[in-house]
């Protein structure tokens, strides 16, 4: 595939990168303090606004990179700057706009401490990971990738719990390792083809050997991203010490680059590795899925349990996304977003409570529910949404996950079955105890429900999980032919 | 624009402004304690060498009898030159842990030895390559020696000899291979010997002239087995002098390097192995070592021992890809260096060594000497979108563009190991409180620094996202290194 001509107008995505990069400038020129919070929101917000814009001009009707940009880097050394957006990464170009305002709002009470170098933080963040999602060349692509690393580890090193230094050099080291060898296979690519330029790239008579070792050199840097088993370990730490706002991030934006990177990289660039290796990395996504669900089930430490469903949602989404059938990877890109909808909102919901009680135990922070009825609701339908009940977004996501897994194997859907119950157990104990619980003991009739700005927070979280699970036409309307334009590169390739 | 027959003066005229400023400071040094004249003497002159480097940027001319070349090629490192030597003055400031009644000595020392730098960037001659060398390192010698006496730490004598020692043995095997090069090409003029040694470049004769001869280069560069003086001297020289050492000469032998290496290709697997087996142990030694380390200038001495490694992948190359990956890189060293050396300079009380521990809450202390730190280590950990990243990518494709994956993945496996030092680093700035009875008042920055501070982040920030016009100027003049 080649690059189409760059769109005429306003370089959309360009700002977006660069917006919030610009914000930090500013913000590091503000007097510390509230005047920053306040800016970094309306920064965020009004990025979060124009990125609407997107959905203006793309015609999801062709898998064609659109809103294309495209300019000379460094020709010495064979980059580009090129910009460009599909169905897929329309999405979470989105979703990362979205996500990060309300990262920012709900940072209000939680970050009193260095405000301004938390925000700044926070835009920097932001940039890289607009980037990831947009760069149409390897190296920028590599760049913004790995330029999170240090703002994502500063967020969860200075402001993170106790435990937060161990998080962050973990990690990073894990972050990093994984993804050094995706330069070398940039590298080797690059000499194979001479372009960086990614839909150059894709769809190449390689040799089985080739896509092989590129494959695994892909597979390792994306696998410790998304987390897949056995590479998760680093994420229970680096969720649990994180601040807030951190988490989030890391569970809504970071967490999908991973996933990403497999359908923008491994599936497209490297077909016939993946054809061959998918079988291995279904059933790694089916141990996920019940590793994750057991794990999270054992937990009392209420981010951990939603840090350890985080494994089992993402086993779903790459379950879905190695199936390599319409369905099933349609769904395992849905469930991204819808993971990134969900999960956010219940560590937003986890942080509210934590700044409430100082604790995230569940034993300790059983039968608020009674004197924070308005929270209990919206922690309710968060983890409806995540134990997949009809109606909410992950039905839909894991419905078509498990229907494509079933195209591809009867005993790979059954094997994934579990996880489903298991993710209804742990989600349910959560409610049960937070909820219902022990009413008496221990004491929690001093606890305030949620203020205005709380309850701003939380439904737009709401809205997504019932528009996905209620209407989610129009969403896998967007990615629908990209999708199907990669497998369609499979399927020739298998041929 | 080029003229057609640019006059001898001006095209000197770099040159004639740094000479003109070692003779002021020579002056200086004659009355009694003139250390801020002395400085902003040495300010001016790194100020002027810089401009004047950039009035000439275009002229192209050989003078003294086909001895000395002034091309872009040569301005570029002429004026990272300066820039450097303008950095580490600035660094310097006051130099609080030299002897306070050879101050002024130190400065004109200073730009004696970069004198030497700067006519190593045009030199094409061997006679006034040699001597344009020695010039540059003699005085390095002194300045390591001048470091003030105090009972705790009375190394700085040990670490002179060692470094002089090394430092003239290698010498000394050096003039032995260009022995063999003049003997085998009849010629000390570069160009000429590098075309005349192109056809016999196969023999071992030739092979083991230039091996010989780059051997001083390898010991300036720090590379394993050449190293020995590293750790030591960075540790037992002032902090300053330190930053001197660890920046300009790394520069000036990769070019140095490049100018011998430049007689071979890529078929002369002898020599591409023997870059490849030192680049391999150099990295090794110095990043495992490096992991040990709790003095941060050792740390940063074992660092640059595998940074040398690093470099000298492109060397491996043997190609101009190679060629202009390693001068990219040593050059984005050089900033990054600079910029670690500003942090202990000010954060070290009274000028002493600075464990890595010492800098525990500096981002409260000094948000953006945290912010200079932040950037040159994670630079030199090689991570975007800093010019160690860039450099590292650059060394990396010529590597693999000749095959050397093995070579590759040995690199990537030791950038891993080192990410583990720097953090620690990080770690003591960033995520550490101060110890109780640690000094935790807010460093005060004078003007000077906090514009240094700022200028290396924009040169290690810029040198990596835009590094299209340093690098085209490099490789088009590699041909004037190349037959």
């Amino acid at each position: 595939m080649n690059l189409p001509e760059p769109s005429a107008g306003l370089p959309i995505l360009s700002i977006l990168i660069f917006a919030p990069l610009i914000a930090a400038a500013v913000a590091l020129l503000l007097p510390a303090g509230r005047a920053v919070w306040w800016w970094t929101l309306f920064a965020t917000s009004a990025v979060a606004l124009f990125s609407l814009s997107l959905l203006f001009g793309f015609d999801s009707s062709t898998a064609e990179f659109q809103f294309v940009e495209h300019r000379a880097w460094i020709p010495l050394l064979g980059m580009e700057y090129a910009l460009g957006i599909d169905g897929i990464s329309l999405l979470l170009v989105l979703l990362t706009t979205l996500i990060t305002p309300f990262c920012v709002l709900a940072s209000w009470t939680s970050v009193t401490l260095r405000t301004r170098e938390f925000m700044v933080c926070m835009l920097i963040m932001q940039t890289a990971m607009t980037g990831v999602f947009t760069a149409l060349d390897f190296v920028l692509f590599f760049i913004f990738w790995e330029s999170m690393l240090i703002p994502m580890s500063i967020l969860i090193g200075v402001w993170g719990g106790a435990g937060r230094v161990y998080a962050a050099i973990k990690f990073f080291i894990y972050t990093m390792a994984g993804s050094v060898l995706l330069i070398v296979a940039i590298i080797a690519l690059r000499l194979e083809t001479g372009t960086f330029s990614i839909p150059a790239l894709m769809d190449q008579p390689y040799d089985r050997a080739f896509q092989l070792w590129i494959f695994g050199a892909f597979f390792i840097s994306f696998a410790i991203k998304v987390p897949m088993f056995p590479f998760h370990t680093w994420l229970p730490h680096a969720h649990v010490q994180a601040p807030t706002a951190g988490s989030v991030l890391l569970a809504s934006i970071l967490l999908k680059m991973g996933t990403y990177g497999f359908l923008r990289f491994c599936l497209p660039i490297t077909p016939l590795a993946t054809v061959e290796l998918a079988p291995f990395i279904l059933w790694l996504s089916i141990i996920a899925i019940v590793y994750g669900g057991l794990a999270a089930l054992a937990q009392s430490d209420l981010k951990k349990i939603v840090a350890y469903s985080s494994v089992g949602h993402m086993g779903f989404a790459t379950l879905g996304i190695f199936s390599l059938v319409q369905n099933g990877t349609v769904g395992g890109a849905l469930v991204m977003i819808n993971h990134g909808v969900t999960t956010g909102a219940l560590f937003i919901a986890v942080g509210i409570l934590y700044e409430r009680l100082h604790t995230r135990d569940l034993a300790k922070t059983a039968g608020v529910g009674k004197h924070m009825p308005v929270f209990a609701f919206f922690l309710g339908m968060f983890c409806l949404s995540s134990l997949a009940f009809p109606g909410t977004n992950s039905f839909i996501g894991e419905f078509l996950v498990l229907g494509g897994a079933f195209e591809v194997s009867l005993t790979l859907a059954i094997a994934a079955v579990p996880g489903v119950v298991i993710a209804a157990a742990y989600n349910l104990r959560i409610l049960q105890r937070v909820a219902y619980g022990g009413t008496n003991n221990p004491d929690h009739s001093a606890v305030a429900d949620l203020g205005l700005r709380e309850i701003l927070l939380l439904t737009p979280f709401l809205v997504f999980i019932l528009w996905i699970g209620l209407q989610p036409a129009p969403f896998i309307g967007i990615m629908e032919a990209s999708i199907e334009n990669i497998l369609e590169i499979i399927s020739r390739a298998g041929s | 624009m080029p003229d057609a027959q640019p006059s001898v003066f001006f095209a000197f005229l770099p040159e004639w402004i740094m000479l003109a400023g070692v003779l002021v400071l020579f002056g200086l040094t004659l009355s009694s304690n003139r250390v801020r004249a002395a400085r902003w003497v040495s300010l001016a002159t790194g100020a002027g060498v810089a401009l004047a480097v950039l009035a000439t940027f275009n002229v192209e001319a050989v003078i003294f009898d086909g001895a000395y070349r002034v091309d872009t090629f040569s301005q570029w490192l002429k004026l990272v030159f300066a820039l450097g030597y303008v950095g580490c003055v600035v660094i310097g400031h006051n130099l609080k842990d030299i002897r306070g009644d050879i101050r002024p000595e130190y400065f004109f020392l200073l730009a004696t030895s970069v004198t030497g730098f700067i006519l190593l960037a045009g030199s094409i001659d061997l006679i006034t390559l040699v001597v344009a060398l020695e010039l540059s390192s003699f005085p390095l010698f002194l300045l390591i020696a001048m470091r003030r006496e105090t009972t705790a730490q009375r190394s700085q004598m040990e670490s002179a000899v060692k470094f002089m020692m090394f430092g003239i043995a290698a010498s000394g095997v050096m003039l032995f291979g260009m022995g063999y090069l003049y003997g085998l090409t009849g010629t000390t003029s570069l160009p000429l010997l590098v075309e005349r040694l192109q056809p016999v470049i196969h023999t071992p004769l030739a092979i083991a002239g230039v091996t010989l001869t780059l051997a001083a280069f390898f010991y300036k560069l720090a590379v394993f087995p050449f190293h020995f003086w590293t750790p030591d001297v960075y540790q037992g020289a002032s902090n300053e002098t330190t930053a001197i050492i660890g920046s300009l000469p790394k520069l000036a032998s990769v070019l140095l390097m490049l100018r011998f290496a430049g007689a071979a290709d890529p078929g002369v697997h002898t020599l591409a192995v023997v870059f490849a087996v030192l680049a391999v142990g150099s990295m090794f030694y110095g990043n495992l070592l490096a992991l040990a380390q709790t003095d941060f200038k050792r740390l940063l001495g074992f660092s640059a021992i595998a940074h040398a490694g690093y470099t000298l992948i492109g060397l491996v190359a043997l190609e101009e890809t190679g060629f202009t990956a390693a001068l990219y890189y040593a050059t984005g060293y050089l900033f990054m260096i600079l910029a670690c050396f500003t942090v202990i300079t000010r954060v070290s009380r009274d000028g002493t060594n600075l464990a890595i521990a010492d800098l525990a809450g500096l981002h409260k202390r000094s948000p953006l000497l945290a912010a200079t730190l932040l950037v040159g280590v994670f630079s030199l950990a090689g991570i975007p979108p800093f010019v160690g990243f860039m450099g590292k990518f650059s060394l990396l494709t010529a590597g693999l563009q000749q095959g050397f994956l093995w070579l590759v993945l040995l690199a990537v496996l030791n950038t891993v190991i080192a990410v583990y030092y720097y953090l620690r680093v990080i770690h003591a700035a960033f995520f550490t409180d101060p110890p109780q009875d640690a000094d935790t008042t807010p460093l005060r920055l004078d003007p000077a620094t906090t514009v240094l501070c700022l200028v290396l982040i924009a040169a290690i920030t810029g040198l990596g996202l835009i590094p299209g016009p340093f690098l085209e100027t490099v490789n088009a003049s590699l041909s004037s290194i190349r037959p």
